[in-house]
């Protein structure tokens, strides 16, 4: 409970500067009078995403779909990619420069491809993200395994530990807190991925409605989507924590 | 220093070289250990003794030369040797006594059959009760302890230890010295010890070598002719310091690089 306490006291400057934020957001709407299409106040995001709740939350069931199924694919893509690069130094010469490239593919151009190559489905918004995610997650594990103390290497090798023994003993458990920081980062792209594939085209989603209601000037539905989207990249976000402790609690920050 | 009966021996390091890439660091080093016996190896920093041991242990293969355990050759296996590297290298995703254990695990011993086994040192090494504590929890000290029951846990020949109290501060390295002279008379391991204190070697070895600057080899040889047990009073005797200091002069000497390398065996 104390715990509890003292983390959300953490949070406390944070929500101060959003809650100044917000005010001044509202101030100025209110003093110049802009019209909501072009800039809607604070409040009326709120009002307004309340009354489509309905909505919106049909919108949203299918975006967490799609992020958790990409993001699935792509934590077992990297996992795959940074196993095999650290036991097979050829194939670490092979992927690395692939695995840079994949990076330098402007997604914005591919994805329209995506559609086109995989129709309106799952698939080529799984792929996007994917695409997005993979990288930090891959590169983050290479970098936790390669990291391993070269003693540590040598005292398992001293009691005879063959290459797949040492990477169960020391290299996996090693690149956990490495791990845990790629995935952090990892898991806030992937919602973002996954709007943006359903921008690009999909049935339904939180892209897809965001799209639409931006046609139809509904600048306070469009953000009210996008909170949406902030907050459950934030739970995923704090999701990660928790499968922290519960996978490798040693490995926590103090 | 040549022995004819060479499988009396229990360990035979005869002409080890090493270089890595141009770089030369063992330069022909030659000893041998008895069975029971404690040599400490002393020598300037990066003169290349956690070398000797990696090379020794079958981590690293030498350029030339040969390492015979009980006369048989053994070069670059590792399964006669227990090593305990320069920083204790406990893992905190293991409790203490599943570090102690990660050698047997590692010889495929079933788990219970491990825990049961290191859990008998506990109390010798002064961990009882501390068996599902992590290693943060341990003091430096007690980290050591449990770095070294893991080194020996493994019943294996020969222990290799690289200056394992180098890291503690003063009081605690006298506790451990002491601590490990009382240990050691049951067990009658044999063990080679780097160390950087000149005290240490004198108070817990049969013998002390002197290595040279890097490329090393093995410049002079000092019989501790001290009775055993071993206690604080041992350190205040004249013998003692006599030892000492001839340890001191030939290390000191080797630091200058003398051109004409000591090999008097005065004993
Ligand atoms: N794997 C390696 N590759 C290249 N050079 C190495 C390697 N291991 C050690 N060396 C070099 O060999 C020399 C001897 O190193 P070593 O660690 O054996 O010395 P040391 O006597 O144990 O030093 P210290 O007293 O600091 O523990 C150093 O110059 C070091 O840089
Ligand atoms: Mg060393």
């Amino acid at each position: 409970m104390k715990a509890v306490a003292g983390r959300l006291r953490r949070l406390v400057p944070a929500l101060v500067l959003v809650a100044v934020g917000l005010l001044g957001w509202q101030w100025y709407v209110t003093a110049s009078g802009v019209r909501p299409q072009v800039l809607p106040s604070p409040l009326r995001v709120l009002t307004e995403g309340w009354a489509f709740r309905a909505q919106i939350w049909a919108n949203t069931l299918p975006t967490l779909q799609v992020t958790a199924v990409g993001f699935a694919v792509s934590l077992a893509v990297g996992w795959a990619i940074a196993v095999a690069v650290d036991f097979s130094p050829w194939l670490r010469r092979a992927l690395t420069p692939l695995l840079v490239a994949s990076q330098t593919l402007p997604i914005i151009a591919i994805a329209p491809l995506l559609i086109i190559w995989f129709g309106f489905g799952l698939l080529p918004k799984v792929v996007v993200i994917a695409l997005v995610t993979f990288f930090p997650i891959a590169v983050g594990l290479i970098e936790g395994f390669a990291r391993t103390d070269r003693q540590a290497t040598n005292l398992l090798r001293s009691m005879g530990a063959s290459r797949w023994e040492q990477f169960r003993y020391v290299r996996l458990p090693g690149a956990m807190p490495s791990f845990f920081t790629a995935l952090r980062i990892g898991i806030t792209y992937a919602v973002t991925g996954a709007i943006f594939a359903e921008y690009v085209g999909a049935s339904a989603g939180l892209g897809i409605f965001m799209n639409l209601q931006k046609n139809s000037f509904r600048t306070d539905l469009v953000l009210a989507a996008v909170l949406v989207t902030a907050l459950i990249s934030i739970t995923l976000y704090g999701l990660t924590f928790l499968v922290q402790r519960l996978v490798a609690p040693w490995s926590r920050r103090a | 220093m040549l022995d004819p009966e060479r499988a009396e021996h229990k360990l035979v390091i005869e002409g080890l070289r090493k270089a890595f890439g141009p770089l030369p660091v063992l330069d022909g080093v030659d000893f041998d250990v008895a069975p029971g016996e404690f040599v400490a190896l002393v020598g300037p920093s990066g003169c290349g003794k956690s070398t000797l041991f990696d090379v020794v242990a079958g981590l690293e293969p030498p350029d030339a030369g040969r390492v015979l355990v009980d006369g048989a050759d053994a070069t670059g296996r590792v399964d006669p040797f227990a090593y305990m590297p320069q920083r204790d290298l406990l893992f905190p995703w293991r409790t203490v006594l599943d570090n102690t254990t990660l050698g047997l695990e590692v010889a495929g011993m079933p788990r219970k059959a491990a825990r049961a086994r290191a859990g008998e040192l506990f109390e010798p090494f002064g961990l009882a009760g501390f068996e599902r504590a992590r290693p943060a929890e341990l003091s430096g000290g007690m980290r050591q302890r449990a770095a070294l029951l893991r080194t020996v846990v493994q019943d294996r020949a020969v222990l290799l230890l690289d200056e394992p109290f180098g890291a503690l501060d003063a009081l605690t390295r006298i506790d451990m010295q002491l601590w490990l002279e009382g240990v050691r008379a049951g067990f009658g391991w044999t063990v080679l010890l780097i160390t950087h204190d000149i005290r240490e070697a004198v108070f817990l070895a049969d013998r002390v070598l002197v290595l040279g600057p890097r490329p090393t080899s093995v410049r002079h040889e000092v019989v501790v002719d001290l009775p055993r047990p071993r206690g604080v009073a041992m350190i205040t005797q004249p013998r003692f310091a006599e030892l000492e200091a001839r340890v001191l002069e030939q290390v000191s000497r080797g630091r200058a690089d003398a051109p004409e390398p000591a090999r008097d065996s005065e004993h």
